[in-house]
């Protein structure tokens, strides 16, 4: 069964392509890596999937729904996140958890287990209390992760999730991700520039660049493919060695301004 | 609806409030100066044209100031939201709009109600004096009307602008004159068409009539008049505020 069927989708931001048709499908209980360079598309991509934006052109369905057309249903289905901050500075890691965990109407004993199992797994149960403004990017980073985890969508999408974070923790929350996979059947929909990562849980690869599908395959496949003994090489080999500006938004901008980014 | 939800939108501005003490005390500045200011310097010459005490005519006024400004901030947050990421994350969350919208907008008038209770104590020592004990609990109920309806004003606000530049043009455009176009610093007895005209349909000028019905005992409009103009503006922003709100993108 599949869970997700992307067809045909297009994003124009005013002349310029940032997703250029592109189809494919997830199955149910997949580990899905959607893989590019910076500004392949992949973020507008998991946006129009997660009715933060809408298609220009192109059909999206999700766990058998339309999150263009219905968007509360689609937001029953699935779990995100994002790649850019998204916690509330001004409460602490706590009360980002349980204001997450109340949103998604995840029951209170359930919710008191799975913040502390969480909290403690991303290293920050000892800093709950804290105000997310005194946290390093890094605790940010981990924070967001924990809380994506707090709910058990059918699908799980997690942009970027590991950028910046040491090797030790990426394979804490990895291994806690497969878990949830296997026990739940909880699809995993994820970018990653780690092509490690990738190779080592991917179920399925498709590679992006400058807004259109240029590969799709296992990672084995796509290695062979390629001639390469390594994801990496597979994926320099199908997109080039050319170095890509990421261009931030306004918004970005402003963040930056901040000293909220942390790339 | 879910109330666990409205309750932990709720909860958030509440919490946010009480944390930023320098926001609390800064934004109690204005209305002190405002009052100490034009209340000192103006009360004889109004005391002289026969209108009495100007503190206690011009305390409700200024209490109203302060729940206005409050409340259209709280409202205007969202923006920040915006900017910082967060809005993301309450707007993929599988609850409605309405939801997002009125726990919120509850919890910014709860906190802007707050900023006016804390003027009206202040201006206890400053020398106002309240006519009737009876009638303080409306007075409150009626400073909560307010907040509400200019939460939401904001919420309607910050659902149409992008980012804070546009807030300037708002601020001197319909933010300033609401203020100053209400009767909050003067009588609105025998002024110039325009101006009553303009004042008759600020909803700001209903709020402050009730608040000198409760707190001083004198109404222009009268407490009947201004409490139907309070709902129906509280009703027509709330459900403007919604509208704008279910159209907002991340
Ligand atoms: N709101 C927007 N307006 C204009 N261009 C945008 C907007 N969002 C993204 N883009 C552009 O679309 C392209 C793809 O961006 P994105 O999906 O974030 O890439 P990725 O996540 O693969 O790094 C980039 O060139 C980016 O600058
Ligand atoms: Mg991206």
């Amino acid at each position: 069964m599949n869970i997700i069927e992307v067809k045909n989708l297009t994003k124009r931001f005013g002349d310029f392509v940032a997703v250029d048709n592109i189809s494919f499908t997830v199955e149910k209980g997949e580990v899905f890596a959607f893989l590019g360079p910076n500004g392949a598309g992949k973020t507008t991509s998991i946006r129009m999937m997660t009715t933060l934006l809408a298609p220009s052109e192109g059909e999206i369905i999700l766990n058998g729904i339309n999150p263009q057309k219905d968007q509360a249903e689609a937001r029953k289905s699935f779990g995100i996140v994002f790649q850019d901050p998204s916690v509330d500075e001004e409460l602490t890691a706590y009360e980002n958890m349980e204001f997450h965990g109340v949103l998604y109407k995840v029951p209170k004993d359930v919710r008191r287990k799975r913040i502390e199992e969480l909290l403690k797994i991303v290293e920050l149960w000892d800093r709950k209390n804290h105000l997310v403004k005194t946290f390093s990017g890094g605790m940010r980073r981990r924070l967001e992760i924990a809380r994506g985890l707090l709910h058990h969508p059918q699908v799980l999408f997690l942009d970027e999730p590991t950028l910046g974070l040491d090797p030790q923790t990426r394979n804490h929350i990895w291994s806690y991700i497969m878990n949830l996979n296997s026990l739940e059947q909880i699809t995993i929909f994820f970018t990653t520039h780690y092509m490690g990562e990738a190779e080592s849980i991917a179920t399925k690869v498709v590679i992006i660049d400058r807004g259109k599908i240029v590969a799709t395959g296992t990672p084995a496949e796509l290695m062979k493919k390629t001639s390469a003994d390594t994801l990496e090489k597979a994926f320099l080999a199908l997109t080039g060695t050319t170095i890509r500006e990421e261009e931030a938004g306004a918004i970005d901008h402003l963040r930056m301004g901040r000293k909220m980014h942390h790339r | 609806m879910s109330i666990n939800v409205i309750y932990i939108l709720w909860l958030r501005q509440i919490k946010r409030y009480f944390r930023s003490k320098a926001r609390i005390v800064g934004s109690l500045g204005q209305p002190l100066l405002f009052l100490l200011a034009l209340g000192f310097g103006f009360g004889p010459i109004f005391q002289k044209a026969g209108q009495g005490n100007y503190i206690q005519f011009l305390t409700p006024g200024i209490i109203a100031m302060s729940i206005l400004f409050t409340a259209i901030f709280s409202g205007i947050e969202i923006i920040w939201d915006r900017q910082f990421g967060f809005l993301k994350e309450t707007l993929v969350a599988p609850v409605s709009r309405l939801e997002i919208m009125l726990g919120r907008t509850l919890g910014g008038a709860t906190v802007a109600t707050l900023q006016g209770v804390i003027v009206f104590v202040l201006s206890l020592f400053v020398g106002f004096h309240i006519y009737s004990l009876i009638a303080l609990p409306f007075a409150f109920i009626f400073m909560f009307f307010m907040a509400l309806l200019f939460t939401a004003l904001g919420t309607a606000i910050a659902s149409v602008l992008k980012d804070m530049q546009g807030f300037q043009l708002i601020m001197n455009f319909l933010i300033m004159p609401i203020f100053f176009l209400s009767g909050a610093l003067f009588p609105l007895d025998g002024l110039p068409k325009v101006i009553e005209v303009i004042a008759r349909c600020n909803p700001l000028s209903y709020g402050i009539d009730a608040l000198r019905a409760t707190l001083s005992g004198v109404a222009h409009f009268g407490l009947l008049n201004d409490s139907i103009f309070l709902f129906i503006g509280v009703a027509v922003l709330l459900f403007v505020g919604s509208f704008l709100f279910s159209k907002i993108e991340a």
